[in-house]
């Protein structure tokens, strides 16, 4: 019993003062969904942190040390998350890559915060997580949600010159805060305003009524937050009951599904999606490592891990220490190449320099307008 | 009051209210015949969607015009599910004529999850695009912009199928004996009606009107998915209640009557409440009319 106590203690002591310690290698944890139905978010997270502790370690490491993986599944559930998170820092992680899902991300924080452990998601896109101010030791290399209708209404409003705008969404949790928050940015704007604020039902057999509410309210935009399934026939039956409108949405839009289901109605709608970052060099070099590596193509996020294992590697290797502060002070101030750009964080923890781009549909296919 | 508003809203709710009627009508007519609610039923309309679709597809490339092909697919998509409808009967309900009320009602579950499936396997999960076979022909403004081509050619074939339905069910022999069944299936085959042609007959009928939906609506709206019988299905059987289930005018004027209902809600209130809106009716309907708009209320048979 003693000895069980005393290992407890250890335990304990080695939580505080983990990342102090000199070890042999740099443990980074990598933490999501590598299971379950979530699965195929979290594995490219995986795979680009195998890539990127491959390339350093060849190189020989951070100032001589290896860096060590530590990979905790948690299928993107919250109580799991937490699980996972108590495990990365009583095994000594000096950093953790994740998580992926927002829910998962937010359970896991406290722990993290509390440990004073650097960690970096390249997928949780909920705003809360950083605009709280609740986490400070957290980052992540994804623009949040709202800063999509921020493009959405700020495009809304200086090159389509929208006065009067219908805000409509899908009910879900996407769509909905995406509806929400581009109500806020209108109403603060001044500008423009809301003439309708609305909820459409998923997979109702069709939307004549919610497109003659839109005719009615005297909107000359609609801004749309959810899919693209109920995107195409809202852009449908606008265009048959010749409500003659400008359609702005997001990335679950931005899709080619849309355009191909939605065909020349599709056309001239406008959608906001990721910065088309394939053209850089970096990015280029990560993807095909990743095909002579896994011989598969990369897939979602894998660009935003990539680019976070990157900015901690690098974090950790120009602050000569395995201090989260230290860490913290070189995200801050410290520009990294990485495969979404140059970036560097701002003091919320949010990546300057990545984010979204508006679209539009030209004939056929999307076009990133500059 | 805006009357241009209120009869845009009015005419929206037509069209979605002769979809449900003619979905609810299958719904009915089985309820009516043997008192098993066919949840696979939502099911049969998706698939006559996609058959519609797959004929679209294999004609257009023959390069028929579209209102030929409009109507080669719908006849094509009824024959089909008329033997999807026929198929089923003799599979999943046939073999539990004699077992309880609630065996079948499961098989009727355990056929809806199998439909959706099999298209998930055979076709695709994804949304696919429909061809819009409805031609574009003009009406004049101000009518134009409320009242569409499409939606005329929804409202009229919807009514055209239900006349002719009223027309069989009422002159016919075969009318008469699904009557007779309706009434009395053990008197019924007592006095020589072959109740189980009876019962064929009439998965064969919701069937086909359930295809014709599926065919005009997903070229109405331009796209068809695995999952568009639940909701239309669960609609259509809400229709089918507040019309009185077990009667045909019932669904009719049940499918009628939601469409309108939801498409008043959405212009007046929010689209925010449309299935709120839609179900709250239905309990309402429930406690104070449980036999529905046209149903009667039941008589203990002696």
């Amino acid at each position: 019993m003693k000895r069980f106590s005393g290992l407890v203690i250890a335990a304990c002591l080695s939580l505080l003062t983990s990342s102090a310690f000199g070890a042999d290698t740099i443990k980074i944890g990598v933490a999501g969904a590598h299971t379950g139905d979530l699965a195929s978010y979290g594995l490219p997270t995986v795979n680009a942190a195998k890539l990127v502790a491959k390339d350093v370690n060849a190189k020989g490491g951070i100032d001589g040390k290896q860096i060590e993986l530590l990979v905790q599944d948690e299928e993107c559930k919250p109580e799991k998350a937490t699980n996972a998170a108590t495990k990365l820092v009583s095994d000594g992680a000096v950093v953790v890559l994740g998580h992926i899902c927002s829910g998962a991300t937010k359970a896991a924080l406290p722990i993290y915060t509390e440990a004073k452990v650097v960690t970096m998601s390249p997928s949780a896109t909920n705003p809360e997580l950083t605009q709280s101010g609740q986490y400070p030791t957290f980052f992540r290399t994804i623009a949040s949600d709202d800063s999509q209708a921020k493009l959405g209404v700020d495009f809304a409003l200086a090159k389509l010159g929208a006065k009067k705008i219908a805000v409509l969404h899908d009910k879900g949790d996407y769509g909905k805060g995406y509806a929400e928050y581009a109500q806020k940015f209108i109403k603060e704007g001044g500008q423009a305003e809301v003439v309708l604020f609305e909820g459409v039902t998923p997979g109702a057999v069709d939307y004549s009524s919610v497109v003659q509410k839109i005719r009615q309210s005297g909107a000359d935009t609609v801004m749309f937050g959810g899919y693209h399934p109920e995107a195409s026939k809202i852009v449908a039956q606008l265009k048959k009951k010749r409500v003659d409108v400008k359609f702005i949405s997001d990335d679950g839009v931005k899709d080619d599904t849309f355009i191909k289901v939605a065909g020349a109605d599709a056309e001239g709608v406008y959608a906001s999606g990721p910065q088309d970052v394939s053209g850089l060099e970096m990015n280029k070099a990560a993807r095909a490592a990743h095909m002579t590596e896994f011989g598969t193509e990369p897939g979602a996020f894998f660009d935003a891990a990539y680019a976070a294992m990157q900015a901690l590697v690098n974090a950790i290797d120009k602050a000569d220490s395995t201090e989260s502060d230290k860490i913290m002070n070189v995200l801050r101030t410290d520009k990294v190449d990485t495969t979404v750009g140059t970036i560097k964080f701002d003091a919320r923890g949010d990546a300057e320099g990545v984010g979204f781009s508006m679209y539009q549909v030209q004939n056929g296919a999307y076009v990133e307008l500059k | 009051m805006d009357w241009q508003y209120f009869s845009e809203l009015f005419l929206g709710g037509l069209t979605r209210g002769s979809i449900y009627a003619l979905i609810a009508i299958g719904y009915t007519m089985v309820y009516g015949i043997i008192e098993l609610i066919n949840f696979a039923h939502g099911e049969v309309y998706m698939l006559g969607a996609f058959m519609g679709l797959i004929v679209a597809g294999v004609l257009g490339i023959l390069g028929f015009p579209a209102p030929a092909i409009l109507v080669i697919a719908a006849v094509v998509a009824i024959i089909y599910c008329a033997g999807y409808g026929y198929t089923m009967e003799k599979i999943a309900y046939k073999p539990l004529r004699g077992a309880g009320r609630l065996s079948p009602l499961i098989s009727a579950i355990g056929m809806s999850l199998f439909l959706q499936n099999y298209i998930i396997l055979a076709q695709t999960s994804d949304f696919l695009p429909f061809p819009r076979l409805i031609p574009d022909f003009e009406f004049l403004e101000p009518v134009a912009h409320v009242f569409g081509s499409s939606d005329f050619v929804i409202v009229v074939t919807s009514a055209l199928f239900m006349a002719g339905l009223t027309v069989f069910i009422k002159y016919t022999k075969m009318g008469k004996a699904m009557r007779a069944t309706a009434q009395n299936r053990k008197m019924a085959m007592l006095l020589g009606v072959d109740s189980d042609k009876v019962i064929s007959i009439t998965f064969l009928l919701g069937s086909s009107l359930a295809a014709l939906g599926g065919v005009l609506i997903a070229s109405h709206v331009g796209m068809v998915n695995f999952a568009i019988g639940f909701l239309a299905g669960i609609k259509a059987f809400t229709a089918a209640v507040l019309g009185g289930i077990g009667s045909i005018p019932g669904a009719m004027l049940g499918g009628l009557f939601l469409g309108l209902s939801e498409s008043f809600a959405t212009g007046y209130i929010s689209s925010d409440y449309e299935d709120v809106f839609a179900f709250t009716l239905l309990v309402v309907f429930l406690i104070f009319r449980p036999s529905g708009i046209m149903g009667k209320a039941k008589v203990e048979k002696v």
